[in-house]
């Protein structure tokens, strides 16, 4: 069997920058970050898919939603992340229809880095970030690296190319126990101000903010370079 | 004959991605690096028993991924492990290992015994060859007595009164060869433990963050989750940064209220 599209479009794309080696986490490009808030959570992505330098598309979907109290954002390569996404969609189904309810973002968690680690020697190029509602609407975040290496964070998870520089903005302007508004303000500009630095991501931003009663998307407005 | 396609796989890696990813490398590929505990792990055999002792920075290249985490591994309530290596790895072979050995324990009804835990991991590592990156120190109190064993990643095992793995060993392992002494006191040991894991917070950059110390004993184990913080954070402005409302642009907004989900009470039986 010949080489999919997803390969050929590797091919070419590698072939037309053969002068640095192909860094799989740069080859898309994407910033995540999640952050907690008291009794909310926020998870907020950038919109732009690329072939190395190249955009293809403003609109990209990192952030997918489980069930209406958990979402999962996935950087990395976005083939991977789409597969993987599907994989857990369809587990998270299964679990439905067995246990007549929804998984907890603990056991979700559980489940991503166990699939992910069952590809130790032959990995899934993209790194999850899960952000969901717990019980007594508890905000639980967490990230994990391509081998599924689980960290709990309990102030911000980051992921992405634009990572160095979202740990750098979340530190400075991350503090406990915020409001929702107030959560909305913080991610958005730790988002904007990292993926300028950052060339490989950005083209706006999208922030989803969830407190016990609604889920807000917002499409932010940023730098179109 | 329709073949189902059956759900959970059983158990065990899966190398379906391989081909692939041995194209991508073909082609240039630099794997990227994993998330490491760059680490200093200790432990120590006391008079009445064993004390563990672990950093608390997770590491991903030269960015510190994560400032606190935890390192020290329940295998048993009588059993801890700390782990250095490959995050994935370490926190994959030890939980693998806990959960055989709560099976191991339900089919002979007795407490699990320290080289048990030791078999299990040198046996896991070695089929392996190495490829499962997990630096390990095993301690813990069963009816033998204390026992302090280190696991090392292709599956060689050795069996020692005092013990460090990871990029901190050295530093470490300066302070316990000039201050180890046989028979020492619980506080003696706990002390000697936090002085070689600042030795290693301190001196060896992949290691950071806080102490982490665990006590073993005949009957009783205490976990000290950040017994020691010597590196608070004391920069930040008490002010921090306040944004105004509506300070960001938003080009759209979606708001979708959650339907509450309505949980059916009572209801009739089914029939026959």
């Amino acid at each position: 069997m010949g080489p999919t599209v997803t390969e050929w479009c590797l091919i070419i794309g590698s072939a037309c920058h053969h002068s640095h080696p192909l860094q799989i986490f740069e080859y898309n490009g994407s910033a995540l970050v999640a952050m907690v808030g008291k009794n909310c959570f926020a998870i907020a992505s950038d919109r732009r898919l690329g072939v190395q330098l190249q955009t293809i598309a403003t609109d990209f979907q990192r952030v997918f939603k489980i069930h209406d109290r958990l979402y999962i954002g996935l950087s990395g390569l976005a083939t991977d992340a789409q597969t993987m996404y599907q994989k857990l969609v369809f587990r998270h189904k299964m679990y439905q229809l067995r246990e007549e309810r929804d998984m907890k973002p603990q056991t979700f968690a559980s489940l991503v880095s166990a699939l992910l680690y069952e590809k130790r020697f032959g990995p899934f190029f993209c790194q999850p970030v899960i952000a969901g509602l717990g019980d007594n609407d508890e905000p639980f975040i967490c990230t994990m690296d391509c081998l599924g290496a689980k960290e709990l964070a309990k102030d911000f998870v980051v992921s992405g190319t634009a990572s160095e520089s979202l740990y750098g903005a979340c530190e400075s302007m991350y503090k406990p126990d915020m409001g929702p508004e107030e959560l909305f303000e913080t991610i958005s500009q730790a988002l904007l101000s990292s993926v300028d630095r950052d060339c490989l991501s950005g083209w706006g931003g999208y922030v989803l903010l969830v407190t016990p009663t609604e889920v807000q998307e917002k499409i932010l407005k940023g730098r179109m370079d | 004959m329709v073949k189902m396609t059956d759900l959970p796989i059983k158990g065990g890696f899966s190398f379906d991605l391989c081909t692939r990813n041995q194209m991508l490398l073909e082609k240039g590929l630099q794997m990227p690096p994993f998330r490491k505990t760059g680490t200093t792990i200790v432990g120590l055999v006391f008079q009445d028993g064993v004390v563990l002792g672990a950093d608390t920075r997770a590491t991903e290249g030269p960015i510190v991924a994560d400032k606190n985490c935890e390192k020290i591994h329940f295998m048993a309530s009588n059993i801890y492990c700390c782990g250095a290596g490959t995050a994935a790895d370490t926190e994959a072979v030890t939980d693998m290992v806990s959960s055989q050995l709560q099976l191991h324990r339900y089919a002979t009804g007795r407490e699990s015994r320290v080289v048990t835990a030791l078999t299990l991991l040198k046996s896991h590592l070695f089929s392996y060859q190495g490829h499962v990156s997990a630096a390990l120190i095993l301690g813990g109190v069963d009816v033998t007595g204390p026992h302090l064993h280190t696991v090392y990643p292709h599956g060689s095992t050795d069996t020692l009164p005092f013990a460090t793995m990871g990029s901190g060993s050295l530093a470490a392992m300066s302070v316990f060869e000039s201050k180890y002494r046989e028979g020492l006191t619980r506080e003696e040991g706990i002390e000697l433990v936090a002085e070689a894991i600042c030795a290693g917070i301190f001196n060896d950059l992949g290691s950071g963050s806080n102490v982490d110390v665990c006590v073993i004993t005949k009957g009783q184990t205490e976990y000290l989750r950040n017994y020691q913080l010597p590196n608070p954070r004391t920069y930040i402005s008490s002010k921090g940064y306040s944004f105004v409302k509506g300070q960001t642009e938003v080009l759209s907004t979606k708001i979708t209220p959650i339907q509450p989900k309505v949980e059916t009470v009572g209801g009739d039986a089914m029939e026959e």
